[in-house]
Formats: C-alpha cells, sequence, structure tokens
C-alpha cells in the first residue's frame, strides 16, 4: 500500500482537493442549518442557567465537578490526535501522515475551542474569567501558582495558540495556491489578504522548513504537557479514584485513543463524499486504526493499574470507590466502558475490520462513547462517594446540561462545515512533495569554500 | 517584446522550467555564472534549491532559541515575584518559592514564546506580509503555486544584462523567459 497514488499529477492535487470548496450538495446545507440550530438551542439553555443559577445543572456540594468538566476532558482530549498526526509523526518523518494531518488539526482547534467553553461555563461568572490570568487589577490580587487549576488556564490557552500557529504556518503555501486558483475578486482578496503575499521563493521555502520543524518539535511535548495538566487537576487533589500517579500517561493515551477514533469519524465520510481514495488510502486508515488499537491497550493497562493499585494500595476509601464503581449506582457506565475500551476495541486486530471503513467508523464511534463514560465515571463516581458518609449523593446530569454538550457538538459541526467549504483540507504542497517526481534528481553540491 | 527607446528599468528577467530537478540545475548554472541577486520559485520546497543560489543558513532556529528563554525567564520570573513578594499566601504550609509548582507555568509559556517567535521571525524574516510583488506581474506566475518552477534573475545583480542574461537564461533550455516589470 502507497501513501499516494504515484502518477497524480501536481495540478490534479490541486484540483482534487479544491473540490470542496465547490458548491456544496443540498445535504451540506441541511447538515449545516441542523448544528447552527442545535448552537442555538445550547445558547438559549446558557442564558437560563446564567439567569437561574448553577443548580440547574444540578451542582451541589457532593458534587462539584459533573458533565461540564467530563465533557471538557473529552474535548480537549480529543483534539490530542491532531497535533500527534501533524506535530510528533512529522519528527518521525511519517510520511503517511501528510494527507490527513490537515484537517486533524482543524479538528484539534475546534475541539479546544468546545472544551475551552465547559471551564467558562462551569465558573458560573464567566464574564469574570480572566480574573485567571495574572495582571495588574485594583484589587491587588494574583493567581494562585500552586493550583492545578491556573497551570489548566496556560496549558490550555498555549496549546490553542500554538496549535492555530502551526496551522497557519501550515496552510499559507495553500492559501497562495488558493489566491493564485481563485475565480473571482472576493477570493483573491481574502485568500491574498491570508497568504501574506506568500512567492514560493526558495529562500522563503528554506526558513519556512526550519520553522515547521521548530513549531513541531514544540508541539510535541506540548501536546503530552496538555493533557498531563488536565489529569493533575484530579491527581493533585486527595479524592479517591483522583490521587493517583497512573493519571498523566493514562490520560494522554485516552486522549490519543479518542482522538484517533474521531479522526476516523471525520475522515471516513470525507474520503468517500470528495472521493479523495486516492490520497486518504487504506493504509491511512489501518495506520490509525493500529494507534487507536495500541492506545485503547494503553488505556486498558490504566484501568487494571487503577484496580490492582485500590487494592494494593490499602486504604479503605480506594477500595470503596472502586467497590462504587463495580457494585454502586454507576455501575452501568463503569461496565459498558470497561467492556468498550478493553474488550470491544480488540476487534481491531482483524485486519478485515481494519480494511473496512464502515466497521472501523462504527468501532470509531463507539469508542468515543466509551470515552465520554471514562471521563464521566472518573468525575462523577469519586465525588458521590468520597470520605464522608453525610455528603454522600448521586448525580444526574439534566436537560440543560445535555443541551449544553450537544451544543458543542453542533458547534463543532458547524466549524468543521465551514473549514472544508473554504480552506483545503489536505496540505496541497505536502501532497504535491510526497509524489516521486517532485525530488531533484542531481548531485548533492559540494559544500566547500 | 521589442527593445524601445528609453527602456522602462525592469525587475528582471524570469524563466519558466517544468521540473525540480532542470530548477535546481538551473539555478546551480546561474550561481556559477556569478549573478548573486537570484531567486527561484517553485510550488513546495524543492530540496537543495535554496543552496543551489547560494542560501545555506538561516537565523529562525536562533529567534526561536531566543524567544523560548525570554519566555522561560518571564514566566518563572513572573510566578516568583507574585508569589513570594506581590501576593504571599500560605497555602498548606508550603514555601513561598515553592519552585516545583511554577515547573509547568514556566514550561508552557517557554513553548508558547518560542513558537510564535519561530513562526513570527519565519514571517518576518521571509519580508512577508508583502502584499505586492514585481514577479506576480508575470501572468503565467500563477503557476509557481500550481506545478511550474521560475528562477528570476533580478535587474540588480551588477553582471545583469537585458541581452546577455536573456542568452544565458536561453542556454538554459527553459519553458519561456519573460521580462518581470516593475
Amino acid at each position: 500500500m502507497k501513501d499516494i497514488r504515484e502518477d497524480i499529477a501536481w495540478a490534479k492535487i490541486n484540483k482534487d482537493v479544491l473540490k470542496s470548496l465547490e458548491n456544496p450538495r443540498k445535504l451540506y446545507w441541511v447538515i449545516l442549518l441542523i448544528a447552527i440550530a442545535v448552537v442555538g438551542v445550547a445558547a438559549g439553555c446558557e442564558v437560563y442557567q446564567y439567569n437561574t443559577g448553577m443548580g440547574v445543572s444540578n451542582k451541589n456540594n457532593t458534587h462539584v465537578w459533573g458533565l461540564y468538566i467530563a465533557t471538557f476532558i473529552f474535548w480537549i482530549g480529543m483534539s490530542h490526535s491532531g497535533t500527534l498526526l501533524s506535530a510528533i509523526l512529522h519528527l518521525m518523518h511519517a510520511d503517511w501522515r501528510k494527507p490527513i494531518y490537515r484537517f486533524a488539526e482543524a479538528m484539534t482547534l475546534f475541539a479546544v475551542a468546545c472544551a475551552g467553553m465547559f471551564p467558562l461555563l462551569h465558573m458560573g461568572r464567566p464574564w469574570v474569567f480572566y480574573w485567571m490570568f495574572p495582571y495588574p487589577n485594583t484589587m491587588s490580587i494574583w493567581p494562585q501558582f500552586r493550583s492545578p487549576l491556573v497551570w489548566d488556564v496556560f496549558a490550555v490557552s498555549t496549546y490553542f495558540t500554538i496549535s492555530l500557529v502551526f496551522w497557519f504556518v501550515g496552510l499559507i503555501p495553500d492559501l497562495a495556491t488558493l489566491r493564485d486558483m481563485a475565480q473571482n475578486r472576493v477570493g483573491r482578496i481574502i485568500y491574498g489578504f491570508l497568504a501574506l503575499g506568500w512567492r514560493g521563493s526558495a529562500r522563503h521555502w528554506h526558513r519556512y522548513e526550519t520553522a515547521y520543524l521548530l513549531l513541531a518539535g514544540l508541539a510535541t511535548p506540548l501536546v503530552l504537557s496538555v493533557h498531563t495538566v488536565v489529569s493533575f487537576d484530579f491527581a493533585i487533589g486527595i479524592v479517591p479514584g483522583w490521587h493517583t500517579t497512573i493519571f498523566p500517561p493514562y490520560f494522554v493515551a485516552g486522549a490519543i485513543y479518542s482522538g484517533f477514533a474521531m479522526v476516523m469519524i471525520l475522515a471516513i465520510p470525507i474520503r468517500s463524499v470528495f472521493k479523495l481514495q486516492d490520497m486518504i488510502t487504506d493504509r491511512h486508515l489501518d495506520n490509525m486504526a493500529r494507534i487507536t488499537l495500541a492506545t485503547g491497550l494503553i488505556v486498558s493497562y490504566g484501568y487494571i493499574v487503577e484496580i490492582f493499585m485500590a487494592w494494593y494500595g490499602g486504604t479503605i476509601f480506594e477500595k470503596h470507590m472502586m467497590w462504587n464503581r463495580m457494585h454502586g449506582y454507576y455501575k452501568a457506565e463503569y461496565w459498558t466502558l470497561i467492556f468498550i475500551n478493553v474488550i470491544f476495541v480488540n476487534v481491531l486486530w482483524s485486519k478485515k475490520v481494519r480494511s473496512s471503513p464502515q466497521a472501523l467508523w462504527i468501532v470509531s464511534a463507539v469508542v468515543l462513547v466509551a470515552m465520554w463514560l471514562e471521563r464521566f465515571v472518573i468525575v462523577v463516581i469519586s465525588l458521590s462517594q468520597d470520605f464522608l458518609p453525610s455528603s454522600w449523593g448521586i448525580y444526574h446530569p439534566t436537560r440543560w446540561d445535555y443541551a449544553i454538550f450537544i451544543g458543542t457538538l453542533g458547534f463543532f459541526t458547524f466549524s468543521f462545515l465551514l473549514f472544508i467549504r473554504v480552506l483545503p483540507m489536505i496540505s496541497i504542497f505536502e501532497m504535491k512533495h510526497l509524489l516521486p517526481e517532485s525530488h531533484p534528481h542531481v548531485p548533492p553540491l559540494e559544500t566547500g569554500a | 517584446m521589442k527593445p524601445a527607446m528609453t527602456k522602462p528599468p525592469i525587475y528582471g528577467l524570469i524563466a519558466e522550467f517544468d521540473t525540480p530537478t532542470e530548477i535546481v540545475v538551473a539555478a546551480r548554472k546561474a550561481h556559477a555564472e556569478g549573478y548573486r541577486h537570484l531567486d527561484a520559485y517553485s510550488p513546495f520546497p524543492v530540496e537543495g534549491l535554496a543552496e543551489s543560489i547560494g542560501f545555506r543558513r538561516n537565523r529562525v532556529a536562533l529567534v526561536c532559541l531566543v524567544g523560548g528563554l525570554l519566555g522561560l525567564a518571564s514566566a518563572y520570573i513572573l510566578q516568583y515575584w507574585i508569589n513570594t513578594i506581590a501576593y504571599p499566601l500560605n497555602i498548606g504550609g508550603r514555601p513561598f518559592h515553592s519552585w516545583p509548582s511554577f515547573i509547568i507555568v514556566t514550561f508552557e509559556l517557554t513553548i508558547l514564546f518560542a513558537g510564535l517567535s519561530a513562526a513570527v521571525g519565519m514571517i518576518i524574516m521571509n519580508g512577508l506580509p508583502l502584499p505586492y510583488h514585481p514577479v506576480f506581474n508575470v501572468p503565467s506566475f500563477s503557476a509557481a503555486s500550481r506545478d511550474k518552477f521560475f528562477l528570476c534573475i533580478e535587474a540588480v545583480d551588477p553582471r545583469f544584462d537585458r541581452e546577455t542574461t536573456h542568452a544565458f537564461l536561453s542556454s538554459l533550455d527553459p519553458r519561456a523567459i519573460t521580462e518581470v516589470p516593475h
């Protein structure tokens, strides 16, 4: 299996990739409108929540964290695969990343944007969110840098900024292509503005490649740090089930696991709708499925360590937490996620499943459900019965929570649909670079003198 | 184009090629011929093309390093100043200068500053954003972002002469040679 069909011409890559920018079919508008409607409903629920108070989402003294925080982790975890594809695999010279990394990066951005909404929603008074940043103020107060919540602010905002810059730098040459191919004046002006006057000069490419490599090198530790910091939000605390050292690697593996599932959910319909099988080949799906399987197994290992440590640690609270997960009120959620992430994911060992896009799509969707449940289980079960039996309780997300959660799904869909209409979702110049005739056949220059 | 009585000053002469191999060979010959004010344009990075016109090193990495160090220093100093001088809080009896807690924000801001410096440094050192450039006056130049390769010898080069440079470019067997107006 090849990374790309090798007989495609450079100009055909332009045409094939930019096909998605042509007038879309009716279904596109239908999905777009549904997405907008869902976002609208969620915005209404948000207003209702601000008006009424956090009580509408069933937050109380026992359950200070609920669906919002679980969903925050869900989204931020999902975003990680985009950076993994664009940065880590770039450093490893894994050329198979090239056709899929652009829209995976876009997915990263939109997922982080969705994730970022949840801490704000959770604050109850989101209009004072900037109190989290260190800035001189008349109250003479400053953030408390020993708190993981402050680390989180820095980690997530850095991650978003660097992902955006990385994405934009990767887009510059393609924006120049769009400018040169624009059919009308408006397109020429907008793309021309964004392309910054890129003209493909050899000196520019030289600096460009250095900058891109450096960004990849910087994004690599960054992406690993972000979910680590998110896991510190839990691990630094003393709540049973949270206070554990397995959390950082287990969270990062879970992030990549769910992220690749999301990339497959997007890539499989895209390649069949836009007929991009020449570029997003079966090999790409196969590789992504393998990564999903590998990270899924790491996550399973995390579950085993959690159970082992609850027993081996000898703390009655940890033991009770694990008992509560397995036999308590939320046991259905727990066993569903264990079944999917430990047992069901093993269907990916089968070559037959990995080579069937439909089967992969279904597996990915199931994995996403399980990963959302995992975060829910982590957040909610530990809080529902911790040290003080008198404050034990049961938490249910309300319809307002769910509406807002679904609203971010709508926001994600909306942004993604917008993206595939206005920007090339496959990196044009990197695809050209994959072709064998893109490499000059000349002896290397002697670097004397 | 016939030479007129008063020649308008032109930006240079641009030759169009079909393959990366041709452009690298042509760029090397032009550089060997003594031309120094020249540039090559390609739709994707071509290995060795920048080197063949005599551009070997760039300073993007240096800018990135300086940016990263600045981010590192400013983040740590900021946290130190806030937690020990401006707003000391006793949190669980930990020292005010509890450096392990400061590592994460320091790390994040190092990455942030280094990444922004690399990207912005690259753009600025490339002289971008630059909405207007004479090479865009060449109608066929839009193919430079599609599937054609261009070598431009600029008129500011001391060895530039309309006729001899044109003859030299012709000897490289390009697909076309065009004058680039300002």
